[in-house]
């Protein structure tokens, strides 16, 4: 069957963005269906990128080639690195970002993208063939045909927003809920839940006292998010510090039951690390502060974001609050902060293509499946964009594994544990940390993209070009050995353990940078700068890297151990039925998937080994 | 890649024979170190086995090559005289060595399948095999976590995500008002749960030797002659007997020999309703002690009412069969009647069991108090030294509660996120 296209993403957000961007870089031709063309880009919550655990995503979706670093570089209007003073497994890159820029450059990106069609519309239902969904049918009842269909409709599915005791339908403030996508959802039976999150007031920046606040700026030497970017774009500004006092306390407790998130008005779960100011104050109740960033939206206009203070308080009481803040006295609102509720799909439901089980043709990214941030939902958003291409031009499917990305890690997480509030990424989830850091996120995934065939010639050579200077670098390093002899006698307090070691493992130990080596060894000195230090970077933790060996090894082998989709739990005698309920909602593609869900035991999994197996053979039989 | 396991594969019984397997790539490395070379594959060879210079055993060895063996891999199997002694010191030695481990349960089993060297009758069985498997190692570990062990445990696990979750804060919440220095605190954590593990771990080495074996408990209401059996079955006077009862409100142990298996018999508290304190804690420790034993002969005036504690498998006789008759087989301490009987049916019972798991179950746990403590170590040495990057120091912590998950249960982030969320207002 001939087909409109190969693929089409339905909405324009980062999810979408970055599907579509990564579809048509595949040589898949995409069509990207947005409800208006200006919407595409848009930063509906806080106008920042990166940070820890996300920065990671961003660095790992631009060494794929992916849209959002880039983006992000040019509306940057302050960039900080944040944990720099620890080591870089833990520091992330954040950058405050010009919404109007971001959104202009976003459009950009995707309008000069080679097989991109963009198509303004909106998405009311699926073209059907048996199970199988081929395209979408537009509201005005046109037609688009495609072999694989990526949805990232965020929070527009039954969205509902709430301020104060007013609630109304809607998707984000200002655009319609899709009503008939939902209820087409519906019918596919998938397992739905329901969550809720919430953002501040805007304030207009003219009317803020911006002379006794304290001010925050960014980094001398700002670290960018894409390995191809080389300098900021944008003019770069500070942001203002200030904080909630007993008086704002009070207003907020006095009126809390006008709170549509303390009314009950709200059934969706929230995110924990994300709370409102009326959560902080009921459940922190000795904090006496806390404290308010305020942050450009743009350079280009006034409005404030002021970070921290997320609400669904009345309005009346929200202009009561803010201006017993400090700075704050004289500010005027330009739009209330709301709560929103908005229902997700169980992402158990999901495969690690991020492909539904039971609905073949249709793929999930970005908030629908239960997460929250602009970087998970672009991480997602590059999977389930190369995978839907995939499909389309009959390529084998493209999986990350907990052992290589922060994006493996997020999408073994959501496949197989669900989530039970809106899933956010923190470097804690991955427990290979150490080697899945913001510096090496090309040198982890950049050869493997260009394997797949998403990236494009300009990557390709300055990759190639970076990892020979580095190889041959390292190759310099490693060439020449010390025993601790010499090296005592170079006036270095080493083991006198009789090891000889190389420059690279002398690397590796605390008392040693390159400066030192350079000391040792002059030649050294002609190495460039990037390779020293990535080099450092990489020698630092590589004794703790080996140790994590055999643990990669033990989830690589069982990733190996393909379990069938369709394949049956209740029939395994010997499995607790808490067990196979639990293993038939998660589906787990691998027995390494297995093993982390919830409750497995060894013996468990062997059992389930072993019946896979067998199942197996007796098919082959 | 793999590394190299090994495992006590054998249940101890009148022949007195133990066997170990160890499979992995290391197998024939291991076994050139304690032997002195490799014998010739599938021909069993007599060899002695040395620790140094010291002659620990004289075994029989066979080996066999990758593919031509249960798991697929390269495997030797020792024979070793069968006593407790010489199990404990070749266990306790290949512990000790480089990339080897001590198998988990069934993972031999699991790597048979992963070489495609099971078929389909031995998949069949694996299901009821696994559950034995799992049932034993269940009872062992009550046998562990009853009472105190239990509690430290579960207090380790707290403190350990406790100062995780303090780590971790200032890790991923670095952004947000979360504490400058959380070193101090961390280290006092690490600095108590560390001096109670190096307790436990010389606690589990002085356990080990009296809790090796099988625990039969002999059950049964006050004065019923619990006490008298034991005596008769001793052949000394080990527990007090007297007519008043609850005499015994202690658990006293009898270790014997019981054709050839290492047995203990425990002597509880009789089991009634009582307003005396002292008694009921006997009766409760005797509760507990008997329901964690391997077997248990219960005493019964009248044994067709089956007691509360009995499990499939356990002996019930009538009691005091010198003035007591009826249906049941019966015992008497005081005339030796039915004494004999009683320890073929012991004897028959237990050697069915797999058996000496207490000693690998006790090595396991020490392994992993010690690979626990060892982690620990480090993270507080990083932190003494003041190192600023605590990433290195939570992944020493993640490493020992990796080590002692056995005991304190598996942690995940969610637990560290869950404590992160409890204790700190976070978001901005």
């Amino acid at each position: 069957m001939k087909h409109d296209f190969d693929v089409i993403v339905v909405g324009g957000g980062h999810a979408g963005a970055d599907a579509a961007h990564a579809a048509a870089r595949m040589g898949a031709r995409t069509a990207l269906v947005t409800l208006t063309v200006e919407s595409i880009g848009v930063m509906s919550c806080n106008p920042a990128i990166g940070g820890l655990g996300k920065g990671h995503l961003v660095r790992e979706i631009d060494a794929l080639d992916g849209v959002m670093g880039r983006v992000a570089d040019k509306a940057g209007i302050q960039f900080r690195l944040l944990n720099r003073r620890k080591g870089p497994a833990v520091q992330g890159p954040r950058a405050q970002a010009d919404r109007k820029i971001y959104r202009e450059e976003m459009q950009n990106e995707l309008k000069n993208c080679a097989n991109l069609t963009i198509v303004a519309g909106e998405a009311a239902d699926f073209l059907m063939d048996g199970p199988r969904v081929q395209g979408v049918v537009l509201a005005d009842g046109s037609e688009i045909s495609a072999a694989a269909v990526v949805l990232t409709t965020g929070t527009f599915l039954r969205g509902l927003i709430h301020i104060g005791d007013v609630s109304r339908p809607g998707g984000r403030m200002g655009d319609k809920p899709s009503v008939k996508l939902a209820e087409r959802i519906d019918q596919f039976g998938l397992p739905l839940g329901r969550l809720k999150t919430g953002t501040p007031p805007r304030l207009d920046g003219k009317t803020i006292d911006w002379s006794d606040l304290e001010s925050q700026p960014g980094d001398d030497d700002p670290t960018l998010f894409s390995f191809l970017s080389s300098k900021v774009w944008a003019r770069q500004i500070d942001c203002g510090i200030t904080h909630t006092n007993a008086q704002t306390h009070e207003i907020i407790e006095k009126n809390i039951h006008r709170s549509a998130m303390y009314s009950g008005r709200i059934e969706g779960v929230g995110p924990r690390y994300c709370p409102s100011i009326e959560d902080k104050i009921v459940r922190f109740a000795e904090k006496t502060s806390h404290q308010v960033f305020l942050e450009p939206e743009s350079l280009s206009d006034s409005v404030i974001y002021p970070n921290g203070i997320s609400t669904s308080l009345p309005e009346e009481i929200q202009y009561d609050y803010v201006r017993s803040i400090k700075g704050l006295e004289n500010v005027t609102i330009l739009q209330p902060g709301y709560a929103i509720e908005y229902d997700y799909v169980d992402p158990r439901a999901l495969d690690g293509r991020l492909a539904l089980r039971d609905v073949p043709g249709l793929f999930l990214a970005g908030q629908i499946n239960g997460t929250t941030g602009y970087e998970e939902a672009a991480a997602q958003g590059l999977v389930a964009g190369l995978n839907a291409s995939a499909v389309a031009l009959g390529r084998e499917p493209i999986t990350f594994s907990r052992s290589n990305s922060y994006i493996g890690v997020m999408i073994d997480d959501l496949i197989t544990r669900g989530v039970s509030e809106p899933y956010r990424m923190f470097t804690s989830r991955a427990e290979f940390r150490l080697s899945l850091r913001a510096d090496n996120a090309d040198q982890r995934l950049t050869e493997f993209g260009i394997g797949i065939g998403c990236v494009g010639v300009e990557r390709q050579q300055a990759y190639h070009a970076k990892m020979a200077a580095l190889t041959s670098a390292k190759d310099q390093m490693e060439s020449v050995i010390f025993t601790p002899k010499e090296l005592a006698t170079a006036g270095h307090a080493v083991n006198q353990d009789g090891k000889r070691r190389n420059g690279y493992e002398l690397l590796a130990l605390p008392q040693f940078d390159f400066d030192a080596l350079v000391s040792l060894h002059p030649e050294w000195g002609e190495i460039d700068a990037q390779s020293r230090e990535q080099l450092s970077k990489d020698a630092m933790y590589a004794n703790y890297i080996l140790r994590q060996e055999r643990d990669v090894a033990i989830l690589k082998r069982d990733e190996q151990q393909a379990i069938p989709s369709d394949f049956d739990y209740a029939q395994i005698e010997g499995l607790s039925n808490e067990l196979k309920l639990k293993l038939s909602a998660a589906r787990p593609d691998n027995i390494g998937q297995a093993g982390r869900v919830d409750g497995m035991t060894p013996a468990a999994l062997t059992l389930l080994l072993a019946k896979v197996r067998q199942a197996r053979r007796g098919k082959i039989a | 890649m793999m590394d190299t396991i090994f495992a006590l594969s054998s249940a101890p019984g009148k022949a007195g024979v133990a066997v170990i397997r160890l499979s992995g790539p290391a197998a024939f490395e291991v076994c050139h170190a304690l032997a002195g070379d490799v014998p010739a594959r599938r021909v069993a060879s007599v060899r002695l086995l040395r620790q140094g210079d010291e002659v620990i055993d004289q075994a029989l060895i066979l080996t066999f090559d990758a593919g031509h063996s249960f798991t697929g891999e390269e495997t030797v199997e020792l024979q070793l005289h069968g006593s407790v002694a010489i199990i404990g010191a070749v266990l306790d030695l290949l512990a000790g060595m480089e990339g080897l481990r001590q198998a988990e349960p069934g993972e031999f089993t699991r790597r048979a399948l992963e070489n495609e060297r099971l078929d389909l009758a031995q998949i069949e069985g694996l299901g009821d095999l696994l559950e034995a498997e799992t049932e034993a190692q269940r009872r062992q570990a009550m046998k562990m976590f009853s009472g105190a062990l239990g509690q430290k445990a579960e207090g380790w696990r707290g403190r350990l995500i406790r100062a995780m979750a303090l780590l971790e804060v200032t890790i991923d919440f670095a952004d947000e008002e979360v504490p400058e220095d959380v070193y101090p605190e961390v280290i006092a954590i690490l600095d108590g749960v560390m001096s109670e593990l190096r307790i436990e771990i010389a606690g589990v080495a002085a356990a080990e030797r009296i809790r090796t074996g099988f625990e039969v408990a002999i059950v049964g209401a006050p004065n019923v002659g619990k006490s008298t059996l034991l005596n008769g079955l001793a052949g000394r006077d080990a527990a007090i007997t007297s007519d008043v009862a609850g005499t015994t409100r202690d658990v006293i142990e009898v270790r014997m020999d019981v054709n050839g298996l290492p047995v203990t018999f425990l002597d509880t508290a009789g089991i009634r309703e009582t307003e005396d304190v002292v008694e009921s804690v006997g009766i409760a420790r005797a509760k507990e002690r008997a329901t964690q034993a391997d077997l248990r002969v219960f005493l019964l005036d009248d044994p067709s009412q089956g007691p509360e504690l009995a499990e499939a498998g356990d002996i019930l006789l009538q009691a005091k069969a010198d003035v007591a008759s009826g249906d049941f087989p019966g015992v008497s301490g005081k005339t030796g009647a039915g004494i004999a009987e009683l320890i073929a049916e012991i004897s028959e019972r237990l050697s069915s069991r797999v058996a000496n798991a207490g000693v690998a179950t006790h090595l396991r746990h020490k392994r992993a108090l010690q690979d626990g403590c060892d982690a620990l170590e480090q993270a507080r040495d990083l932190m003494l030294q003041n190192v600023e990057m605590s990433e290195i120091v939570a992944e020493e912590i993640r490493r020992a509660v990796y080590a002692l998950d056995s005991l304190v249960g598996r942690v995940d982030v969610e637990a560290i996120l869950d404590e992160v969320f409890s204790s700190f207002c976070l978001g901005k």
